[in-house]
């Protein structure tokens, strides 16, 4: 870890909170508010890799944790973590990891395809399996009921993942972050 | 965005080390969840009651704990009362409510500086190979990046207005991340000129 890439790091938690107070946009057959904050998971990990992408994500989840409101809505204390979406929390590193790892393992020849199928695998498929079975566990509600409740968020994470793999990939072409290291 | 929901007062919850608050909401929580009797819950409930009275917070402090999970609770509460009933629909929502409003207590009444100041304290015991340096400096450089982003944002945000894009999130994200992370050059620059070692 470089000086620069603590400073990646605490750039990207910045983005993230400040990516939480864009206006929710809400998908008009739906009426669920989809937020640009898990936008900012995604693309920490799809611009800066694995580890530094996961790093920056638990950074906020710090300084959300000693009560800043640095969440979506202005949320922030303890009490986020405690809540019944708080796997969801926990889910946003894995997710940001995963993201990266994969980003980093295809960089080479990574297309926008590829990266709407890293988004859509590390944000939706990791980030649910994860957040899903603390919903069961806090709640007492069955898995299938609380996969039923969350099949509404997946149409607006799908358009997440498009909108986060073409700024992967614009921002692949205009200022890459992961190949730099290797060159 | 960098207002803190900590509530001034001067109450011996106020006054307490953040780590025993930490410590007591930890097993307050663990206490709630294994013993799932509704006793143990209206015990938590007075004691979480008798904390906010204590720290002299008012009842919409406690609203306030609650509210951002307002929905899902509610949504909880139907499934729960279509699978097992009200009873226990009523206990597994006044248990959440109970969490929320114990974190929210710790929340309101320890200021971010006395976590960080925690934090940093404990960081003094980690082993060698913790960066606590480098931990350090990313926790006080993120405090001043949220401001400088916020600006950032503003200002792409206006311009792609401007160009009819201002709902579009590409036109919007790519260059808040290019400008933020070419940034990040001068700043270590500088953070190598005051002479941090890599």
């Amino acid at each position: 870890m470089t000086t620069r890439d603590i400073v990646f790091i605490a750039l990207f938690a910045a983005i993230t909170a400040v990516a939480g107070i864009f206006p929710p946009i809400t998908l008009p057959l739906l009426s669920v508010p989809i937020t640009a904050q898990s936008l900012g998971v995604m693309l920490a990990g799809g611009v800066l890799g694995a580890k530094r992408g996961a790093l920056s994500i638990i950074l906020l989840l710090v300084l959300v944790a000693i009560g800043l409101p640095l969440l979506s809505g202005g949320r922030g204390g303890l009490a986020v973590f405690f809540g019944p979406s708080a796997g969801f929390l926990a889910g946003w590193v894995v997710a940001a990891f995963v993201i990266g790892w994969l980003t980093e393992r295809f960089w080479d020849g990574l297309s926008f395809i590829h990266a709407a199928l890293i988004c859509a695998f590390g944000g939706i498929v990791v980030m649910y399996l994860i957040g899903i079975p603390w919903i069961t566990l806090s709640a007492g509600v069955p898995l299938s009921k609380a996969i039923a409740g969350s099949i509404a968020f997946v149409p607006g994470d799908l358009v997440k993942c498009v909108i986060a793999a073409g700024v992967m990939i614009t921002v692949k072409r205009s200022y890459p972050i992961i190949g730099a290291r290797a060159a | 965005m960098l207002t803190e929901l900590y509530v001034v007062g001067q109450s011996p919850l106020h006054l307490a080390p953040p780590a025993l608050k930490l410590g007591l909401l930890f097993v307050y929580c663990t206490l709630l969840f294994v013993i799932p009797h509704p006793g143990v819950l209206a015990i938590g409930a007075a004691v979480v009651t008798f904390g906010y009275a204590l720290a002299g917070l008012k009842a919409s402090h406690a609203v306030m704990a609650v509210r951002p999970a307002f929905y899902i609770l509610v949504i909880i509460f139907a499934v729960q009362l279509w699978l097992e009933g009200p009873g226990m629909a009523a206990y597994i929502v006044a248990r959440f409510a109970c969490l929320l409003m114990a974190a929210s207590l710790v929340t309101f009444t320890t200021k971010a500086s006395e976590f960080i100041d925690g934090i940093l304290a404990a960081l003094t015991y980690a082993p060698a190979w913790v960066p606590k340096a480098k931990i350090a400096l990313a926790m006080s450089l993120v405090w001043r990046f949220i401001p400088m982003v916020r600006g950032i944002f503003d200002e792409v945000r206006e311009a792609q207005s401007a160009r009819g894009l201002g709902r579009n999130m590409t036109a919007l994200f790519v260059p808040i991340i290019v400008r933020t992370l070419k940034s990040a050059d001068e700043i270590s620059e500088a953070i190598h000129a005051r002479s941090l070692e890599d």
